[in-house]
């Protein structure tokens, strides 16, 4: 009983900290957009996390940890329902890490994250009810039957070498990443991002934003690495919390050298996206790493972060925010690195961490492509010339962001 | 009466103020402004190299009397000089009249 307070509390910090992650993707993704906009960005993160959260109680949940079932897709039925002891209180005996409660809510955050990272990949030129759309299906469906697959106990967890996936380097970032690069070729680039055929840089509008943003998602971290340990074990939480913040670090300084190299230039955009490539990476298996695997791990996840970068804009893919190198690429090497580091690598555990990998490439590719396809065609994914280039949040919101000054009568 | 219109280097504002107060010009006006000029300004953002001619300077309007017109051109010269291209430009135009809102009086000794 003792015991399960300490966990409780702790998985409710974490559960916390997650929520926290949100307010870090809102600053990066407007601090990396252009200013006209920034209310709509905000908009469709705040449509993420509350209607993601609603439609984890109503479905996810349940689709996500159907219990005994065909490793597939299964399904315990809408809403939420404690389990009761034969007094009717709550049945502690439910996890001996939390309560049936924390349970929903900690998983709940995780959801809404995989939409959040397509929203900053179609930023500033996807029409916004279309989106959310898209949200609800993917996060209400998408991502809690993928996640079944492993974390409910399917397929992929009852493989020979069970696929490993500690915090959701696939589970989450590679679900939201393949969702974004599929909405990324199906929208087109930007208006002005490539001039006969030469990539143009659209700088974002506000760095000091970004920044601050990277660094509540790497505080935010520490609830999403920290709580997957699904309990306060002292030994796991600490070494999971070292090896998280040094692959972050090692990450950014990699990144930061790196796009050095390349371009003579300090860019701090990249030193914040090899941070987050860091984290990215060592999330698949930060409690089976070594500090000393964690720095290397974070180290080449911040080196693929730079050539990623370079390599998508060549592909002619606009990503404003660097959201699919991110979380797609640094998600599959965070994946694939638990078959050459740690405690479980060998030859059996990488070809259980490719098969997992292509599993969730093949669903998140072809449903995300069917859905937002099929909204292509039927009502339009893009928002309008003049739209485009005269700003969303006056068309699709009529605000602004920061108003100007009027003059008033004093 | 004249209007020396001066475009300079923000970082050389403090210096262009205290060379006018030296030579007892102590009433003007000043706003940022945004233009376009000979100055190329080269960037990175995220391994994309641009540039831009969009440059930000400091815009000065000072109304004299015409036998202030030298000694502030003068004291604007010296000190918001560095050799470089984008250093600005100064312009000098007649004003007809000059009134002070206060007691309704014009002409030169309302600059005084």
């Amino acid at each position: 009983m003792e015991l399960l307070t300490i966990n409780n509390v702790w998985m409710m910090i974490c559960t916390a900290l997650v929520f926290f992650m949100h307010l870090g993707f809102a600053f990066l993704e407007i601090g990396l957009t252009r200013q006209k906009n920034t209310i709509n960005i905000l908009f469709k993160n705040i449509f993420i996390i509350t209607v993601g959260l609603l439609l984890y109680a109503l479905v996810g949940f349940n689709l996500m940890y159907p219990g005994e079932f065909n490793g597939f897709l299964g399904f315990a039925g809408f809403g939420l329902e404690s389990p009761l002891t034969t007094q009717g209180a709550l049945d502690l005996t439910y996890n001996e890490g939390y309560t049936y409660w924390t349970d929903f809510l900690f998983q709940g955050m995780f959801a809404a994250t995989a939409a959040t990272i397509v929203s900053g990949a179609v930023a500033e030129r996807i029409k916004i009810f279309p989106f959310m759309i898209f949200v609800v299906l993917y996060v209400g469906f998408i991502y809690p039957i993928a996640g079944s697959w492993k974390w409910g106990g399917g397929f992929l967890q009852e493989l020979e070498t069970p696929f490993y996936d500690f915090a959701g380097s696939t589970l989450v970032h590679s679900v939201g990443g393949w969702a974004a690069l599929v909405a990324v070729c199906l929208l087109g680039s930007r208006i002005g991002k490539f001039k006969n055929g030469k990539i143009q840089a659209i700088p974002g509008h506000n760095i000091p934003l970004a920044t601050a943003g990277v660094l509540i998602l790497w505080l935010g971290w520490f609830g999403f690495n920290g709580g997957s340990v699904l309990s306060a074990d002292p030994g796991l939480t600490s070494l999971t919390l070292v090896t998280t913040c040094l692959a972050a670090a090692a990450g950014g300084v990699v990144a930061a050298v790196v796009s050095y190299l390349r371009y003579k230039n300090l860019d701090l955009t990249m030193f914040l996206n090899g941070i987050l490539g860091g984290l990215v990476g060592i999330t698949a298996g930060a409690d089976q790493m070594s500090p000393t695997d964690a720095i290397i791990i974070g180290a080449i996840a911040g080196a693929i972060i730079v050539l990623a970068v370079s390599l998508i804009d060549r592909l002619k893919l606009d990503d404003p925010v660097g959201a699919i190198a991110v979380h797609l690429v640094c998600g599959i090497w965070g994946t694939l690195a638990v078959g050459i580091f740690g405690e479980l690598a060998s030859g059996a555990q990488f070809v259980s961490q490719l098969i997992g990998v292509v599993s969730y490439a093949v669903i998140c590719i072809v449903s995300s492509f069917i859905i937002l396809y099929t909204l292509k065609k039927t009502v339009g994914i893009r928002v309008s010339e003049k739209e485009e280039l005269e700003g969303l949040d006056g068309f699709e919101h009529g605000m602004d962001a920061y108003p100007d000054f009027r003059l008033n009568e004093h | 009466m004249k209007k020396i219109e001066a475009i300079i280097r923000k970082s050389k504002y403090s210096a262009v103020r205290n060379a006018l107060h030296d030579v007892g010009v102590n009433f003007f006006s000043y706003w940022d402004v945004t233009g376009l000029g000979n100055e190329k300004e080269g960037h990175i953002y995220r391994g994309v190299s641009y540039s831009t001619s969009d440059i930000q300077r400091r815009y000065i309007s000072i109304v004299v009397n015409d036998d202030f017109e030298a000694t502030t051109i003068k004291a604007i010269l010296d000190s918001a000089v560095t050799g470089d291209v984008g250093d600005g430009k100064i312009f000098v135009s007649d004003v007809q009249q000059c009134y002070r809102i206060r007691t309704g009086e014009k002409g030169g000794n309302t600059l005084k």
